[in-house]
């Protein structure tokens, strides 16, 4: 891992949990799309192997063995589990971690967080599917099968970053098939806590030459949107132009699901982090803050890439 | 999962915050009796999970067992914002010289638990928020160290609060914060903790949401409580329907498989993922459709599990359909259009083609094929 990627070709993961069903399956896909998995860890289960990655039963025997620290782990164990794991992980030096797994109890979320900013690691997730940079390398399910991914992301010049897994290839698909492509795609997740927020991989985005713009999906519920609004209008954009007065920002488009529930009060839907619980968090005064932040928001989905191609072209006229 | 304020206070005894002398009934003649064994005039309290008890008469105060007799009976008949209430809570009424407030909630932003407390207790803390934020101090604790007094005595002592209040204070908000760790809340709350006359301080009423998620590991405190895995607690009762949806997503962990929600409507919604189940909920209204239900299918769910949920909507490929011909439904019929955008898809449209359902692939937007169900329905 270098710079301001999170993942490149040269990058090493291993999968934990990985003789699990789900596992299996992401571990094949993660290979036919050239990532380097150089082992996984399943307690109980050394010595076997999944589509020809070594299987150990801990993170230490596995750096042991294989003789490296891993760059990165896509953990996939069960919720009850999961904490236990992510320790294990950080503290055998592992410094990116992706939590695929779902329904975990928020202060498990809260200690491991914690815990990854002590020791100077940084989590994706939980409840999502990962991250990809299109013709480079992916960690994790996004995307599925490497045939469908190659079809849904092409390399190209927008960064992704959503609250949704599923969303994060519905919107790349949408600006692969317009031409534009992306650069790199981040499933996020979608509980009340998570690792790596918008405004915390925004820095990133902005330090990379390929990126040109971004698209986010969001929901209602959370502060996360106020939480990147809040940093565009308080920080200053990487991308300054030689000789500019002003730093130059990655232009946003944001599509956000779930309007309806500005009529609900008081329902759960879909992630945990959508709960509605006050008038500051309804689908409307979010679309407003996204707005006065400068940031676009779509109506429809394939309405992205026209907005975007709009945003950019008054980027190249300013 | 919310908690009635009778249970609430039932934890904060358990982890040593002191309480008014109360008790909680089901009878009016029970209510009799507490009040009774208190002496002196008391609170009958309506026990319903929903606010604004005070304005709909489901708090009364009573000065002779008698009259919280009476009291009980018209309480426990009384209907608040859709609920009956589960009993009420009796309650010693004693003077107040102050009330504070003393909550924990998580941060998402920091994301780590946050203390809330305020010398302005008895209103929504929300209310203090707006008009007098400088009466309110917070500040974050570690949720892998041990929890410290130290942190709640700082938060207390931000608000000018010192000598004997300071050093009764601390303790509460302290056991305040480790319960909400060791019982996996996602709130916490004391409004008011009232100080009374002799100094001393005891909750008077308490709020707490423990997180779903926490619940399989939470089994001794609900067991202690009588709280069974049946009661979700949920802002609305859920409909048999929800409760079947739950039933079969407990079944097996693997991939979220329910969610499944019940609305007045004619177009049935089995999705993958939560995104994508706002996203086309939003597209069916928009063209004018009216979803009857939701349903998601996250992860990577079995097959059953999948086939089990479609059967209850009625209506991911081999699932919906395995479901339809159980059913003895036509599933050309039954299901107005799938669309599959990414993966597995070719395996997915085989399985349609042969069945003879409408189907998409990603060429076709959500919004387009919400359209389209729109029409067919």
């Amino acid at each position: 891992m270098s710079g301001h990627h999170l993942i490149d070709e040269d990058t090493t993961f291993i999968v934990q949990g990985i003789t699990g069903r789900e596992a299996v399956n992401l571990t094949r896909e993660n290979l036919d799309y050239g990532s380097n998995i150089i082992g996984g860890v399943t307690p109980g289960r050394r010595g076997r192997d999944v589509h020809g990655v070594p299987v150990f039963d801990s993170v230490a025997q596995l750096v042991d063995e294989v003789g490296q620290v891993p760059d990165g782990s896509v953990v996939t164990v069960p919720p009850t589990f999961t904490r236990d794991a992510v320790f294990e992980a950080i503290e055998a030096g592992v410094k990116l971690i992706v939590i695929v797994t779902e329904r975990i109890p928020r202060q498990d979320v809260a200690q491991m967080v914690e815990l990854a900013t002590l020791r100077g690691a940084r989590i994706i997730g939980p409840n999502c599917l990962g991250i990809i940079r299109p013709g480079v390398a992916k960690m994790g399910g996004i995307g599925g099968p490497a045939a469908d991914t190659r079809k849904a992301y092409e390399p190209g010049s927008i960064g992704v970053m959503s609250r949704s897994g599923g969303m994060t290839t519905e919107i790349s698909s949408t600006l692969s098939a317009a031409g534009l492509g992306v650069s790199t795609a981040i499933s996020i997740g979608g509980d009340a806590i998570i690792g790596s927020t918008y405004a915390e991989l925004m820095p990133l985005f902005e330090a990379d030459e390929q990126t040109e713009g971004i698209v986010i999906y969001t929901e209602p519920g959370g502060r996360m949107e106020a939480q990147l609004a809040t940093w565009l209008s308080e920080n200053e954009g990487a991308k300054r132009p030689v000789g500019a007065e002003r730093a130059d920002r990655l232009p946003i488009v944001a599509f956000m699901a779930g309007r309806f529930m500005d009529e609900m009060p008081g329902m759960s839907f879909g992630h945990a982090g959508t709960i509605v619980e006050g008038k500051a968090d309804t689908a409307a005064e979010k679309i407003k803050r996204l707005e006065s932040a400068g940031i676009m928001v779509a109506e429809e989905i394939s309405e992205i890439p026209d907005l975007m191609r709009e945003k950019l072209g008054s980027v190249a006229t300013a | 999962m919310r908690f009635y304020e009778y249970e609430s206070r039932r934890i904060l005894a358990r982890e040593g915050i002191p309480l008014s002398k109360h008790g909680f009934a089901q009878s009016a003649e029970q209510a009799k009796q507490i009040a009774a064994d208190i002496g002196g005039p008391v609170v009958i309290k309506s026990q319903v999970l929903t606010g604004g008890r005070m304005k709909a008469g489901g708090v009364k105060f009573a000065d002779t067992p008698e009259e919280a007799e009476a009291h009980a009976r018209d309480i426990l008949q009384l209907e608040i914002g859709g609920h009956m209430p589960r009993g009420v809570l009796v309650d010693a009424r004693a003077a107040i010289k102050q009330e504070y407030y003393a909550g924990v909630i998580y941060d998402g932003f920091r994301k780590l638990p946050t203390y809330v407390f305020s010398d302005m207790g008895g209103i929504d803390i929300e209310e203090v928020a707006e008009t007098h934020p400088d009466r309110i101090g917070r500040g974050h604790f570690s949720t892998i160290l041990p929890h410290m007094d130290f942190r709640a005595k700082d938060v207390i002592a931000s608000l000018g609060i010192t000598g004997s209040e300071l050093g009764r204070l601390t303790p509460i908000l302290s056991n305040l914060a480790r319960l909400f760790l060791k019982y996996d809340m996602t709130l916490a709350e004391i409004n008011p903790l009232a100080q009374l006359e002799d100094g001393t301080f005891v909750a008077v009423d308490a709020h707490m949401d423990m997180e779903n998620e926490g619940r399989p590991r939470q089994r001794e405190l609900l067991e202690e409580l009588g709280v069974g895995d049946e009661e979700t607690r949920a802002a609305r009762e859920p409909t048999e329907f929800e409760i079947k949806g739950e039933q079969i997503d407990s079944v097996d962990h693997r991939g979220v498989a329910g969610n499944v929600t019940e609305f007045d409507g004619n177009l049935g919604l089995v999705i993958g993922a939560g995104g994508g189940s706002l996203t086309l909920f939003d597209a069916v209204r928009r063209h004018g459709g009216k979803p009857a239900n939701y349903c998601e299918i996250g992860g990577n769910p079995s097959v059953s599990k999948a086939a089990n949920l479609t059967k209850l909507v009625h209506i991911v490929a081999r699932g919906v359909i395995k479901a339809c011909l159980e059913l003895g439904y036509d599933p050309a019929e039954k299901i107005a259009v799938f669309r599959i955008p990414g993966a597995w898809e070719e395996e997915g449209f085989k399985i349609l083609e042969k069945y003879g359902v409408e189907y998409y692939d990603r060429s076709v937007s959500m919004h387009e094929a919400a359209r389209r169900a729109v029409e067919k329905v």
